[in-house]
């Protein structure tokens, strides 16, 4: 293409007003090895353009979600509400079972005490017959007599 | 939409998407992750994708918001893009090999412009869409669209000139 038609398009180029063809052209001529030398800084520009177009994306598209990682986190949730409820209910036990045993301490205490002053009293009762026996060995010693 | 039908879908555009994702997030593995992310939402969403008339300017979009996102959470968390390696993979271009460090200063320079010129350049210049497809994609006025690229051209231009000038004198 003509240098003053180049130019042209350059000034267009610069102010945005290219087409796509028009840049295309611009391209084409950049890209070739007989540039303009006052016009140096375009071929960098659009040979920077080009080599940039040339980076891919080169792994592997990859439309499944990774699954290992959810899939741990699920089952960690799942572990830790099971260890959640298994010491919940160990705990509970645990509970209840040092609850019946103060419990039974307690009524054991109160059993024991009702039955020592069930001795003391019986023990003061016996202290009684003692005068029963005074008044026994009197008549049997009266009848004797006889 | 089977997987095989999405994948004919998505395989065009699937390179554009990794650059413009490149091209906001600068390093190549996030711009990968951030690609694999895309499609994969793309590929949850596939009974509406038959809906959209352009699946690609739509995918394109989405690319845009999802960077714009990923860097905002960066400058949130306060880190900063480190990106001292500029080197592309492919080296089967030998014939351009010469010209790569002054490519190389292309890459920076565009590097410094604001995002949405950064944008812009690489839809248009590098991708080679249309301004009515570019206005859809970014949800700009087509005006703005020119002003945009015109001013990021201009930028380029005079900085490479500058570079070249101190370089001689």
């Amino acid at each position: 293409m003509e240098l003053a038609s180049i130019e042209k398009l350059v000034k267009k180029y610069l102010n945005a007003e290219t087409s796509v063809q028009e840049e295309t052209s611009l391209r084409n001529y950049f890209l070739s090895d007989n540039v303009a030398p006052h016009l140096d800084e375009y071929k960098l520009m659009f040979s920077y353009f080009q080599f940039n177009k040339d980076e891919t994306y080169t792994k592997t598209i990859q439309l499944k979600p990774e699954n290992t990682k959810r899939k741990n986190l699920k089952w960690l949730s799942v572990a830790a509400s099971v260890v959640l409820l298994v010491s919940v209910y160990v705990g509970k036990t645990k509970y209840d079972e040092y609850q019946e045993r103060v419990l039974a301490e307690q009524t054991f205490a109160k059993v024991e005490n009702a039955l020592k002053m069930l001795s003391t009293n019986l023990n003061k009762g016996k202290s009684a017959f003692n005068n029963l026996y005074a008044y026994e060995n009197t008549v049997n010693k009266i009848f004797k007599a006889k | 939409m089977n997987q095989s039908d999405f994948l004919k879908v998505v395989l065009p555009f699937k390179d554009k998407v990794f650059r413009l994702a490149k091209r906001l997030l600068v390093s190549t593995e996030e711009a990968e992750d951030a690609t694999q992310e895309l499609l994969f939402k793309l590929w949850k969403n596939n009974e509406k994708l038959s809906d959209y008339k352009n699946v690609e300017a739509f995918a394109m979009t989405m690319t845009k918001n999802y960077c714009y996102d990923r860097l905002k959470s960066k400058q949130a968390s306060n880190l900063t893009l480190v990106h001292s390696n500029y080197k592309e993979k492919d080296t089967s271009l030998d014939k351009r090999v010469e010209y790569r460090d002054s490519v190389n200063q292309v890459h920076q320079l565009i590097e410094n412009l604001p995002e949405q010129q950064k944008l812009i350049i690489q839809l248009r210049d590098v991708e080679q869409y249309d301004f009515d497809e570019i206005c859809k994609m970014l949800d700009m006025k087509p005006t703005a669209v020119r002003v945009a690229l015109s001013r990021a051209r201009k930028t380029i231009r005079e900085e490479l000139i500058k570079k070249h000038n101190y370089g001689v004198s």
